[in-house]
């Protein structure tokens, strides 16, 4: 067993068909509820579990449910997000490989809470060969009755589409990726008004990430209290860590929330690859500031990151070893949303445009003596300044590296070298830092 | 071949061949339609319909989107050159996506990036000659714990180094 809940039965050869699926108990809630429980029942469940939203942001689920209004004579709408974009996270990625009839499960469910009758899973483009496993067990719900006209012989409809991105980050973004599912270029739209009113053709709409819509089986086939069993009182559950960098055996562990983060690098990762030690720590996905190895022992759950100035965020652990130019990776995420930016809000835009060029003269031994007061003020004069989360995410990881690392950006400008001596055993990794100054 | 020459040469052939697409790409285009309460949105699955039969999405493949879903040429346009997916040029057989975001440069992305330029002559962007591989350099793939990882078209390659994508690219006819 790979890990308490999810991963449970993640390896059980044959689980991606209908047929594998149900051999372990699948479906059981789906008929047990659908058209049994009441509808607002089942939110109060949610509500009770305390589970929060695995994609990000960490909002509580059952609240976001309720959120949708339940006499509204339009549309309702359930889209999944798994455009899984964020640096360093890829579990949705391996649980839609391998059970995709759980997330089926899960929408089919979250559906029947809110009184939707039309779903879809937004996919990035490069999941392709995800969308063909989706589609394929849609198809097997359908003829099984298990979605459709007529879920489980209890009149609820509910019909399911996979849709795929091409390509754009900032997709994950609620509202991008709500345009882009309308045909529109993907990008974000001014909340409020929240998804949950007026969201996919401007009806109200829930908007779940892939793991969290997993878990909504589970709970309603056990209960919330049986939920509370792992994880800690402001966020019960498991979550998914996609632990990535020079670990021994990286790759996704699913652990009760709250385990110290040191414990995952150490314990289930087998620690750093041989000669290498911990220097910094980003433990939600690039978007998120880092930790110094001196916080290693923070617990991996929403309050305890939050106190240690950072976010649990996606759950994308990427390792950073003490060979690491800190300089030449704060450039290397920095490039990225420059790169992401969709480009509707100045700051945004021209912010993650600059911050990078002044990394790169850091990087490339060309810094100025007032640069590091420049990419605080760009970083400032990002945050909380556009409509959605990108400029966050690009100016918090300029911040947090700024603070925790500040010699190594000094040492750049002053000397116009890294303070860092490269010598990566096993990798022999050459890169821009090294090359400015050979 | 450079970009412009092979620009030059897309245009021409789109202009002397009319755009042909197989009854599997209409039906797919087709079923696409039913999936949205409007036309509209179906334009991403309609460009990706004519893109996988294709290779690419010439201007040909715009207008006939665009008449498909409806909507002005220049609008399809704007949605295509908003998602880095969509090829506007040619691509060769072989489309390899080098993954160059944090986790993958930590394991030496960088490196092997370098590696493939030399080995195949060409730079990010770049199609060799005969058509068989274009190099691109992309951002995250969610394949972080396998890095440094690449997409062969929509294929993954993970926990790659330089001798094991020197096998990878024998592979590939």
């Amino acid at each position: 067993m790979r890990g308490p809940l999810l991963f449970s039965d993640i390896d059980t050869p044959g689980l991606a068909s209908l047929e594998g699926y149900r051999r372990g108990g699948g479906y059981a809630t789906l008929a047990a509820v659908v058209g049994k429980k009441p509808a607002d029942e089942c939110i109060e469940i949610v509500k009770q579990s305390g589970l929060r939203g695995r994609g990000g942001a960490g909002f509580p689920t059952g609240l976001k449910w309720s959120f949708v209004p339940k006499n509204s004579p339009r549309a309702r709408y359930i889209v999944c997000n798994a455009d899984e974009s964020e640096p360093g996270t890829f579990k949705d990625r391996e649980l839609m490989e391998k059970n995709p009839h759980l997330l089926i499960e899960g929408m089919v469910l979250a559906g029947y809470a809110i009184g939707s009758n039309t779903g879809y899973i937004y996919l990035r483009g490069e999941f392709e060969y995800i969308q063909r496993i989706l589609d394929r067990a849609i198809d097997e719900t359908r003829a099984a009755g298990l979605s459709g006209a007529n879920v489980a012989g209890s009149g609820f409809r509910f019909d399911l589409h996979t849709h795929l991105g091409a390509g754009a980050y900032i997709c994950g973004e609620e509202t991008a990726l709500l345009s882009s599912l309308e045909g529109f270029r993907g990008q974000p739209r001014l909340k409020p008004p929240f998804p949950a009113v007026e969201g996919l053709y401007a009806c109200p709409t829930l908007v779940n990430n892939v793991e969290t819509l997993m878990n909504v089986p589970h709970i309603l086939n056990h209960g919330a209290a049986w939920f509370r069993q792992w994880g800690t009182e402001k966020s019960p559950g498991t979550k998914i860590l996609s632990v990535s960098g020079p670990v021994k055996r990286p790759g996704n562990y699913e652990v009760p929330l709250g385990m110290p983060l040191s414990q995952l690098i150490d314990d289930l990762c087998g620690g750093m690859r041989d000669g290498m030690k911990v220097k910094a720590v980003i433990p939600g996905g690039s978007s998120v500031p880092l930790l110094p190895a001196s916080l290693l022992d923070t617990g991996l759950d929403f309050e305890s990151m939050n106190a240690a100035g950072t976010f649990l965020g996606s759950g994308g652990v990427i390792v950073i070893d003490e060979g690491t130019c800190m300089v030449d990776a704060l450039w290397n995420i920095t490039r990225f949303y420059e790169h992401e930016s969709c480009g509707k809000c100045t700051p945004c835009r021209e912010g993650t445009y600059w911050m990078s060029e002044v990394l790169r003269r850091l990087e490339h031994g060309e810094g100025r003596a007032d640069d590091l007061d420049l990419l605080a003020d760009l970083a400032d004069n990002i945050l909380g300044k556009s409509f959605c989360a990108l400029g966050d995410a690009a100016a918090m990881p300029v911040q947090g590296a700024l603070l925790h690392f500040r010699d190594e950006f000094e040492h750049h400008v002053t000397h116009r070298s890294c303070l860092v001596n490269r010598r990566r055993d096993g990798l022999s990794v050459v890169r821009p830092c090294e090359q400015a100054h050979a | 071949m450079s970009a412009t020459r092979s620009l030059v040469a897309a245009l021409s052939s789109d202009l002397l061949q009319p755009l042909r697409i197989s009854d599997a790409t209409r039906a797919e285009i087709e079923k696409s339609l039913t999936r949205y309460p409007n036309r509209r949105s179906a334009v991403m699955p309609v460009l990706w319909a004519l893109q996988l039969e294709i290779g690419w999405l010439p201007p040909a493949a715009l207008r006939y989107a665009a008449s498909v879903v409806e909507l002005p040429e220049s609008e399809v346009f704007g949605i295509a050159t908003f998602y880095t997916m969509f090829n506007l040029r040619p691509v060769g057989r072989h489309h390899l996506q080098v993954c160059m975001t944090l986790s993958c440069s930590l394991m030496g992305a960088d490196r092997l990036f370098r590696h493939l330029e030399k080995k195949l002559g060409i730079g990010h962007g770049e199609t060799t000659p005969d058509g068989r591989f274009s190099l691109r350099r992309v951002e995250c793939l969610a394949a972080c714990g396998g890095a440094p990882c690449l997409q062969v078209n929509f294929d993954y390659h993970e926990n790659l180094d330089e001798a094991k994508v020197d096998r990878l690219l024998e592979t590939l006819e």
